[in-house]
């Protein structure tokens, strides 16, 4: 694999992440991290409708006239959503009902359409599919962090397995922290995930 | 009285920023100033009090089991529809505005284009999806309420977000923390304080 290609992988786990940097695609995302494995389902399915609909588009892009392109894409997004909707349903149903609506959210989530119109477009197909797998891939690398603490901090366990449990904190007088398991501190583990990784990475950092 | 308090609810217990995080990414790139967040989030009320009964007619009458055919259940196809129903309804709304109100499509101008795929309006109509089915929508008039509701909370909360956010130019913040980091942090805090809502009933 050239370097290159690599580059095209790796760049969007953490320089370049479609979340914390190009802040895409936090719309359907942040719903879905209250527990581990619906994160990591949701960070699936997210690469591989990415990786494939840059892959469709990046085919197409020489026969699509450019003024009905957002309609082409919209309809080749829908149909891997709906693909991917009815593989979960058929194989993982109780993680299909915990996602509920924000399966059919990835059809508007930005980091699908934004990728497409900003990579696919311009690119032959492997780079474009490499480009689809590393985007989904920072997505759900945001996506666990955040479950990880979610489920950790509110709930105590991980993957469902009672880890403060087992280790007998309960005891100790550790008591779970209820507000983790609220929309809101999604929101605010995100921002602190951007303080850090702007800390480290100075030339992010807004003038 | 029932209709009231989906209305209630829809703006501030389900508020679509605060409780579901629809809508998020043009909320934290369009939040810099009141004024394009006030005309952004006028658009995504209009095209949301719009969509969510055209795709609950849809949902009625075409896509849920036994509703065109009998026998058939068309309801796998509800994304695609709904999108394709969304899609061609900004772009009308785009090209009537243009037509009759030129003042008001250099307002908009930029944003209609985008409410296409703001996740805020294809969430609205999801969840209307999945509130018939729960019984909590029976007809039009209530899909019409909850559309217009679901619209006005994103509006609310996209115009205090960027109140705060030009007041926050005053401040000190980390340089690490400027931009995006603090958005999020407030749009956490503004949920903590709407949470003080849930369970108000009229």
């Amino acid at each position: 694999m050239a370097s290159k290609s690599l580059k095209n992988l790796t760049a969007p786990l953490s320089g370049n992440n479609p979340v914390i940097v190009q802040i895409l695609g936090i719309c359907s995302a942040l719903a879905v991290t209250v527990q581990l494995k619906p994160a990591i389902v949701m960070g699936l399915s997210v690469m591989v409708v990415t990786a494939f609909a840059n892959l469709v588009m990046s085919i197409l892009r020489k026969g699509v006239p450019s003024r009905i392109r957002i309609i082409v894409q919209l309809v080749v997004i829908a149909s891997l959503v709906i693909l991917v909707d009815q593989v979960l349903k058929a194989f993982v149903y109780d993680v299909s009902k915990q996602l509920s609506v924000y399966v059919g959210l990835i059809i508007t989530n930005c980091i699908v359409m934004g990728r497409v119109e900003a990579f696919a477009l311009q690119n032959k197909p492997w780079d474009s599919f490499l480009d689809g797998i590393g985007n989904g891939a920072g997505y759900g690398l945001i996506l666990v962090i955040v479950a990880f603490f979610r489920e950790l901090l509110g709930s105590g366990s991980l993957f469902g397995y009672p880890i403060f449990e087992k280790l007998g904190l309960y005891e100790l007088g550790y008591a779970n922290c209820g507000l983790m398991l609220f929309p809101p501190m999604a929101l605010i583990i995100v921002g602190c995930i951007i303080w850090i990784h702007r800390t480290i990475n100075t030339n992010l950092q807004e003038k | 009285m029932e209709t009231l308090n989906l209305f209630i609810r829809s703006i501030f217990i389900d508020n679509m920023v605060f409780a579901f995080f629809f809508g998020m990414c043009s909320y934290i790139a369009v939040s810099k100033n009141v004024k394009t967040a006030l005309g952004l989030g006028l658009a995504v009320t209009f095209v949301q009090t719009m969509t969510v009964p055209l795709n609950y007619l849809l949902n009625e009458y075409v896509l849920a089991p036994n509703a065109l055919v009998e026998g058939v259940d068309l309801s796998f196809l509800s994304f695609i529809v709904f999108i394709a129903v969304i899609a061609a309804f900004v772009q009308l709304v785009e090209m009537i505005v243009e037509k009759f109100s030129p003042t008001l499509y250099n307002q908009l101008g930029i944003f209609l284009p985008l409410i296409a795929v703001n996740c805020a309006i294809m969430g609205g109509s999801l969840f209307m999806q999945q509130m018939v089915g729960a019984g909590e929508i029976r007809n039009v008039g209530e899909s019409v309420v909850y559309g217009l509701g679901s619209g006005l909370g994103w509006w609310l909360a996209i115009v205090m977000m960027a109140a705060i956010r030009e007041r926050l130019a005053y401040s000190h913040i980390p340089a690490a923390l400027k931009g995006p980091g603090i958005a999020f942090i407030i749009t956490g805090l503004m949920g903590i304080a709407f949470m003080i809502f849930s369970g108000i009933q009229l």
